[in-house]
């Protein structure tokens, strides 16, 4: 027998069950069907406001840092600003989001790298998809427009999040994602980031940039009235 | 008054001493003996050995089950049964009914034990609605968490909660008070290195809330933290929270001599 | 790696340990680190014990489909572009591993934190066979540079201090300047940083465990605080997922139920830095990312563990705060309990993997303190399981004789009633008049384990029934 039907019926033998039973085969297929929301915590029930507050609070706890703007047109400024302010030099790294590359990032002296990382960026910038306020959460996705590698390889990652994509919590993420991308299908990655990378293997006292960026800098865009 | 005590007939309970109390410290059960008559009860003591807890934990169910049997034919005509011990209490209460759930006859009968059988400061305040003893005790004591009673029973205000009308008491926690002593049974003597590393830790944490007196509910942790605090020299008086609560301070304290002035 | 399991030497293993200063100071740092994080954090979610009572939920449902769950998620990993390899055994474990690596013709393989990959001896198989491995997460890092095994499932060096890290990273860094500063913890951060971020850039496999595979989407989950994960299998052409049959959820509502329970309860964050659901390799629409996807799904015992007394250990997440909070764990540290997984869950999961004759003194080490039980996010009952090994060990006579022995004399007087009343007030009387000057007793025959370290108070002489019923006797008013 192959190790799998080995493996699938040494399950059925302990559990006492032949895999063919209706009921245990309704079970799964309405759990994955309606993917019930189970528990929701109330921390994130909240007024629109207060889960945008909730973000930003929860963001900056898990030692994230955040500029609000007025409008995505402020992005390349507040990005020149966020390298300066850092000493770094005038390089960005980004994938090929049309809402990035619409910019005008001519009006700043910043590089532009386009593509995924290699390792040797300082600063990169990617468009997340949404952010979770119950832990001040961003969720990004995988694709050419948003390469999965900047969010890992630069020292210093970069962004941008439209307040309008923020939700209360997880279960309210993961619906619009459905909506996206359709029930059962999943980018091939999703990243929940929080905070900036950290280890505390040595001696358990918690140090910045691990293997990831040191800094994660989240520039929220604010709804427009 | 409680509403127990005014009504026509008192209620009845069965005093499970525990065999440590009954072998080591018979004051421990005259103590619980009286806090139980005065706070209205009729305690009658059935004859009793052992609750079947040592065979237990050892994996020696046979044994186990025969000595819980006995303690189920001695104790299910009482409304009540009460032990000075978190640990003992929680075997019948927790553990007596998995015992015997594969056994129709005796799995109602462990049910109906277990479930009308408490803790000693749990039943008082708990159930019977005490909240002050007639007792003094000149002093600053600190209270151990027994593991069995904390966790098993949710044994933490109820001791403290008497303790607090106890006159001229203050009470003063240690640090880590819910983390186990290291006594465990047969543990203390099978790993006793390591039940020894885990004592010390406690025996710090006693020392560091300077009391006269170290108070718990469970004669095992006590006899552990007890013996390792007269092994280190550390002059800390040591006894039973039942002792203190009915006021019966005469006998010597854990592990102090005849001439104790502690 | 421990090829060579020493969990039956657990007692010499725990004296070393608690005669090992360095160690014993190290060890305080999980109390500082972890159980007052767990406990500020938890406090901070007024729905922290529902969740945990939904987490416990979700796995016992799932465990209960588990078989129609791993089809419909190996369905979804093929839809995906992914590829799923069953293993019944440790063994056929690593030499799926080992074809995939030589199929591609190998070298270099980066590792996430994968405990399943020390289950299963992954490193040294894969060092045989000329490929090497090289563990990203730094605790990992750490103790594969001293050759040691984890000594916490989730802290793999918590046992260390960082001047032995510094040792370490002088002795195998030597293309670095021998004078460079590695004063600082940062520091050492940094270099590793460094001398990881080539490898990760240049390793032709990526290997990750996975903390949840999602049956719903064909995804696999890893948490982590350092991003290695990530860069692991992101960066090399081949993205290797090994994982256990019981990490399995349904849903994605499932998961993020308890993933609200699983970094409270293992540091005490809110959530971890970095949560990676991955399903299939690269698509066409992608610029980064592995180009191949596997999954190894190893069951080694686990199958048999369901519709028995150790069911629920499946439930288990890993997050560690079984050992957190454990006075034995605290006192002898990860590596004295001799295999992979210590502590509580160890206890209680190392004797199925290992047979109960080799680990038995594991469920045997415990006060049945209970802490462990009262932080466990799916709440395994520990000391419970830990009670079903010792069951097993005395109906199959693997009990020490002494304890055996002792047992049986207390319980042949325990159990006749009448010889206990007539025979104990005298065995105590004389107890108490051996001891009543100190009030202790120095040594007792057969109890050496309490009185080499401790004193045996003296009894008060006579028994509690015999003086009460004297009383009674007496006129004592009823």
């Amino acid at each position: 027998m192959s190790a799998r039907a080995d493996i699938l019926s040494n399950i059925r033998r302990s559990l006492g069950v032949t895999g063919e039973e209706a009921p245990r085969l309704t079970n799964v297929e309405q759990r994955i069907s309606t993917a019930p929301r189970g528990l929701s915590v109330g921390r994130s029930q909240l007024p629109r406001q207060g889960q945008i507050d909730l973000f930003k609070q929860q963001a900056e706890s898990a030692l994230a840092s955040l500029t609000e703007l007025d409008s995505y047109e402020a992005v390349p400024a507040a990005v020149a600003d966020y390298l300066r302010s850092n000493n770094l030099p005038a390089a960005l790294r980004i994938g090929h989001d049309p809402r990035l590359d619409g910019l005008d990032w001519g009006s700043t002296a910043i590089d532009l790298l386009h593509g995924p990382s290699d390792g040797q960026d300082m600063a990169g910038l990617n468009h997340a998809f949404s952010g979770v306020a119950e832990t001040g959460t961003l969720v990004m996705t995988a694709s050419a427009e948003n390469p999965t590698t900047i969010n890992f390889l630069p020292d210093y990652a970069l962004v941008v999040l439209h307040e309008k994509d923020i939700t209360g919590d997880y279960e309210s993420m993961w619906a619009n994602l459905r909506q996206t991308y359709g029930k059962g299908t999943m980018p091939r990655v999703v990243n929940w980031v929080t905070g900036p990378s950290r280890s505390g293997d040595i001696e358990q006292v918690i140090l910045l940039g691990a293997h990831g960026p040191r800094r994660l800098h989240i520039l929220m865009i604010k709804e427009q009235d | 008054m409680t509403d127990q005590a005014a009504s026509r007939r008192p209620i009845r309970v069965g005093l499970f001493v525990t065999c440590l109390v009954d072998l080591m410290r018979p004051s421990i059960g005259f103590a619980a003996l009286k806090l139980l008559e005065q706070a209205g009860c009729s305690v009658e003591v059935p004859s009793q050995t052992c609750c079947g807890q040592p065979a237990y934990n050892s994996g020696d169910r046979a044994n186990s089950r025969a000595l819980a049997e006995q303690v189920i034919r001695a104790f299910s005509h009482c409304d009540y049964v009460v032990a000075p011990s978190g640990s003992c209490a929680g075997m019948i209460r927790k553990h007596y009914p998995e015992l015997f759930a594969d056994d129709p006859n005796l799995a109602p009968k462990a049910r109906l034990l277990a479930g009308k059988t408490h803790e000693l400061t749990s039943f008082l305040v708990d159930i019977l609605g005490v909240r002050q003893v007639e007792a003094k005790y000149d002093g600053s004591v600190t209270y151990h968490d027994s593991c069995s009673g904390l966790r098993e029973l949710k044994v933490k205000s109820q001791p403290r909660t008497l303790l607090a009308s106890v006159q001229g008491l203050t009470l003063v926690e240690m640090n880590e008070s819910e983390v186990c002593c290291g006594f465990g049974g047969t543990f203390a003597v099978k790993y006793g290195e390591i039940s020894t590393a885990i004592v010390e830790k406690k025996t710090e944490n006693i020392a560091n809330a300077h009391t006269h007196t170290l108070l718990a509910g469970d004669l095992g942790c006590l006899m552990n933290m007890a013996g390792k605090l007269s092994r280190e020299g550390k002059p800390i008086a040591v006894r039973h929270v039942a002792e203190v609560l009915a006021g019966m301070t005469d006998e010597p304290p854990i592990a102090a001599p005849a001439s104790s002035t502690l | 790696m421990t090829a060579h399991p020493t969990t039956s030497r657990f007692k010499d293993n725990a004296h070393e340990a608690l005669g090992d200063d360095q160690l014993q100071k190290a060890m305080l740092n999980v109390r500082a680190g972890f159980i007052d994080k767990r406990a500020a954090v938890a406090a901070k979610l007024p729905e922290f014990e529902a969740l945990r009572d939904s987490a416990r939920d979700i796995k016992n449902h799932t465990l209960a489909h588990l078989d129609l769950y791993l089809e419909r998620y190996e369905q979804k990993v093929i839809e995906a572009g992914g590829h799923v390899h069953w293993a019944r055994t440790a063994e056929e474990a690593r030499q799926i591993i080992i074809d995939l690596c030589q199929k591609s013709d190998a070298k270099i393989v980066t590792k996430g934190k994968s405990m399943i990959s020390e289950e299963i001896a992954l490193n040294a198989a894969l060092s045989k066979a000329g490929i090497t491995p090289v563990e990203t997460d730094l605790g990992e890092y750490i103790i594969q540079l001293r050759d040691e095994a984890p000594s916490h499932i989730i802290a793999p060096a918590v046992h260390l201090n960082a001047s032995q890290v510094e040792s370490d990273f002088r002795r195998v860094h030597t293309h670095l300047d021998a004078d460079r500063d590695l004063q600082e913890p940062v520091q050492l951060l940094t270099e590793a940083r460094q001398v990881l971020r080539d490898r990760f850039l240049s390793a032709d496999i990526g290997i990750t465990g996975a903390n949840f595979l999602v049956a719903e989407t064909g995804s696999s989950i890893i948490v982590t605080n350092e991003g290695n994960g990530d860069l692991t299998q992101t960066l090399p052409k081949t993205h290797i997922v090994i994982a256990s049959i019981e990490k399995l959820v349904p849903t994605l509502e499932d998961v993020s139920q308890i993933l609200r329970v699983l970094a409270r309860s293992a540091t005490g964050q809110e959530m971890s830095v970095y949560t990676t659901f991955s399903t299939g390799p690269r698509r066409a629409t992608d610029v980064d990312g592995p180009e191949n996807y596997h999954v190894v799904l190893l069951d080694n015992g686990r199958s048999s563990m369901l519709g028995t007394d150790f069911q629920d250990m499946l439930r288990c997440i890993r997050c560690g705060a079984c050992m957190n909070h454990c006075p034995v764990y605290h006192a002898v540290g990860g590596h004295a309990y001799g295999w992979v997984y210590p502590g509580p869950m160890g206890a209680v999961l190392t004797p199925t993997l290992l047979g109960v004759d080799k680990a038995g003194h594991l469920p045997n080490a415990s006060t049945f303190c209970g802490r462990c039980e009262s932080v466990c996010p799916v709440r395994i009952p520990l000391p419970k399981m830990m009670r079903h090994w010792r069951e097993a060990e005395f109906s199959r006579h693997l009990t020490p004789a002494t304890q055996r022995f002792g047992l049986a004399f207390w319980a042949f007087f325990a159990k006749r009633p009448a010889l206990y009343k007539n025979l104990t007030p005298w065995l105590m009387s004389l107890m108490h008049l051996l001891g009543r000057d100190k009030g202790y007793l120095r040594a007792l025959p057969l109890a050496s384990g309490w009185t080499d370290s401790r004193d045996f108070p003296t009894p008060q002489g006579g028994t509690f029934q015999s003086l009460y019923r004297k009383q009674k006797s007496n006129g004592r008013a009823a």
